[in-house]
């Protein structure tokens, strides 16, 4: 899926303080119930946000459920983030919910590819930036901004600014809202031609 | 120079670009779809608006969801199943994709009708979005599981971004014992390599032990690759591949059929080669098997009791060890062969091919499960099961207590519909006994088809050989 390019963006900060949240905490297998990457959103974060399981029922302790985080669009969170089971769905939950960017001390690298597949930019800063990031966010209760500048590597707040580091594969994909499909795609007259050499010495693959 | 791996040369053969950091651009010959995890990937091309790009090539089963029972139809026991036949069925046909619907007679598990059919050849690239796609490089094929975005790509382009694993050769030489199959050597190599022995790594299966093996034999051996974590397993193909894909569905006909197998036959590791890791193993060591814990790995032979933990990392840890024995509900030192079972399950793209059948057959034929035993037969695909019906086996299961079923995954894994229930013991000739894998609590033990045919007429775990009629 193609995403919206990313550039840079300034939103409500949403402070998420735990490290080794899994995927199955950002969707829970209850929570995946068609054959769809969408209508997922309702399911974030299902067992933190609702009072009971299966339930809609907002619990006020959780952050999102807080009048200003919820509209949110960068979370910060702890270390290992997305860390578990490899489903996508936790990446496609979070986009669907409208976050474009992850602020974490480190991700889980499977997780950290879907972010990146799904248009949301996955920034590691130090545990200690994490910490007092999400304590000036706390503070805020959902007043408080954090830019993303990808363009510049770096991340900035009132409280301070600092640059942050992605390989240049991902940072392309984001910054033009391209997918690993779009990248390939540009090398289509080269696969064509590998095609048609392919086929000489293999007629009998293409049947 | 060293020769190349046949790894290597199948690599070389469909690298279109070299991407940088290990990774290379890779053509991909063959697509497969199943209805669980094949619908999201269709539909979510088609809501991007993105073309198959060769749908003469992608094939599409229903296997994993649909049920098994006989008269079935796209109702399913598992809540919302049918909304992913529907879905599956309604974005192929929108495709224009080839579709093994619910009632077409090549339906099957993906990896029994893929050979069956001739879809998967010698030297092509196959990818699913199912860990268990292994199986089909028992064919000579480079044929692996993918995720859902990666079949996306692999749809809408012919081509995969695809990290190259190491590779591993596993030699096994010498002859199995009588009675000994390609299961138990299977599940010997997961418990001495590790489930993650493989781990990064593509193997490829070698030795007088795989080459004496037939074909349905080496699909078995390859199906479990995955329990080690391999990217993916190979058999070299040799003339048992060729006389075996000869005449079927999609395997290539007259003249192309003749330049096929000129090119097949080039097809081999060099002499010279060298791999990154390679094991050697004796087949006279491989006893028939059963796992008594909660990873394949967890597999001794039959005459064996349950093992402590032996400490090594490969193997855990401790306390995954303990929680194994716990949720098993067996004691280290308790001899495995009398343990009594409450049903058995002769199925999945391991273990339910016609020669599956026909050797759990002998065993049954004349013979009763004992009281108060399940007992459940569900063949690979409907081909396996209208061959089986020809030559009488449904009939020898039937009269012995089994459960005769239509073809498909059924209780080979729980999607939150059929299962054995809670706590239940099951002796099972699939490829996973992770926890509650067939059904909430359910306890699983691996074995071969002989093994769960022998031990649902004993009631309890059994040596098969023991029975041998
Ligand atoms: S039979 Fe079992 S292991 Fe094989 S594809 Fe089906 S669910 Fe997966």
């Amino acid at each position: 899926m193609s995403s919206a390019p990313f550039r840079h963006l300034t939103a409500i900060g949403v402070p998420l303080l735990r490290d080794n949240v899994d995927t199955d905490a950002i969707i829970p297998s209850r929570e995946m119930k068609s054959v769809s990457k969408h209508g997922l959103s309702d399911g974030l974060f299902a067992g933190w946000r609702y009072t009971e399981v299966g339930g809609r029922t907002p619990d006020g302790g959780f952050i999102l459920n807080q009048a200003g985080f919820a509209v949110g669009q960068i979370l910060v969170s702890g270390a290992n983030f997305g860390c578990g089971s490899s489903r996508e769905h936790a990446a496609w939950a979070l986009a669907e919910y409208g976050f474009r960017a992850i602020l974490a001390s480190s991700f889980n690298p499977i997780f950290r590819g879907n972010c990146v597949r799904n248009g949301i930019v996955p920034v590691e800063l130090p545990q200690d930036v994490v910490a007092g990031l999400a304590a000036f966010l706390l503070e805020g209760g959902g007043t408080r901004e954090v830019t993303v500048d990808l363009e510049n590597n770096c991340v900035s707040c009132a409280l301070g600014e600092w640059r942050f580091a992605l390989e240049e594969e991902s940072r392309q994909m984001l910054l033009e809202g391209l997918d690993a499909i779009d990248l390939t795609l540009r090398a289509q007259d080269r696969i064509a031609a590998f095609r048609d050499h392919d086929r000489v010495r293999r007629a009998w693959a293409y049947l | 120079m060293a020769g190349s791996t046949l790894f290597d040369k199948l690599w070389d053969l469909h690298a279109i670009d070299d991407l940088g950091d290990g990774t290379g651009l890779l053509l991909i010959d063959r697509i497969l779809l199943h209805e669980r995890t094949g619908s999201v990937a269709l539909e979510s091309l088609r809501d991007a608006g993105r073309p198959v790009r060769a749908p003469k090539h992608v094939f599409v089963t229903m296997d994993h969801i649909v049920d098994t029972l006989p008269g079935r139809g796209d109702a399913t026991i598992m809540p919302t199943g049918t909304q992913f036949i529907q879905a599956t069925r309604a974005a192929a046909q929108e495709a224009g994709l080839t579709l093994f619907d619910v009632r077409d007679p090549r339906q099957g598990i993906v990896h029994v009708i893929s050979p069956e059919q001739g879809i998967v050849l010698p030297g092509l690239t196959l990818v699913c979005p199912d860990s268990h796609s292994c199986t089909q490089g028992a064919l000579g094929a480079l044929a692996w599981g993918i995720g859902s975005t990666e079949a996306e790509h692999a749809l809408a382009t012919s081509t995969l971004r695809v990290r190259k694993p190491r590779t591993m050769r596993v030699r096994i030489d010498g002859a199995l014992a009588a009675g000994v199959t390609a299961k138990d050597l299977a599940l010997h190599l997961v418990a001495r390599l590790g489930s993650a022995g493989a781990s990064g790594h593509h193997v490829e299966f070698a030795g007088s032990a795989v080459t004496a093996l037939d074909i349905e034999g080496r699909l078995t051996l390859c199906n479990m690759a995955t329990e080690m974590a391999a990217f993916s397993a190979i058999v070299a193909p040799d003339e048992k591949t060729i006389a075996y894909l000869e005449g079927r569905s999609y395997a290539p006909k007259g003249a192309a059929w003749d330049a096929a197998v000129a090119f097949w036959r080039t097809l081999a590791t060099d002499a010279d080669a060298v791999f990154d890791r390679e094991h050697l193993i004796d087949a006279a060591d491989v006893a028939p098997m059963v796992s008594w814990g909660t990873s394949p790995q967890q597999s001794v032979p039959l005459g064996a009791a349950v093992p402590g933990f032996d400490g090594d990392a490969g193997h855990g840890t401790q306390a995954a060890h303990d929680r194994a024995l716990d949720y098993m509900a067996v004691a280290e030192g308790q001899p495995l062969g009398a343990l009594p079972i409450d049903a058995a399950f002769i199925g999945s793209c391991t273990n339910a091919r016609l020669s599956d059948l026909r050797r759990a057959a002998a065993i049954l034929k004349g013979r009763h499960v004992a009281p108060g035993v399940k007992a459940i037969c569900v063949p690979g695909s409907t081909q396996v099961k209208a061959q089986a019906e020809a030559e009488g086996l449904d009939r020898i299961f039937r009269e012995a207590g089994f459960e005769w079923r239509e073809a498909g995954c059924s209780m080979c894994f729980f999607a939150g519909g059929e299962s054995f229930g809670h706590r239940q013991r099951v002796v099972t000739s699939t490829n996973r006994n992770f926890e509650s894998r067939q059904g909430p609590e359910t306890r699983s033990h691996l074995a071969s088809p002989e093994t769960v045919a022998a031990s649902a007429i004993a009631g309890h775990l059994v040596d098969p050989r023991e029975f041998a009629q």
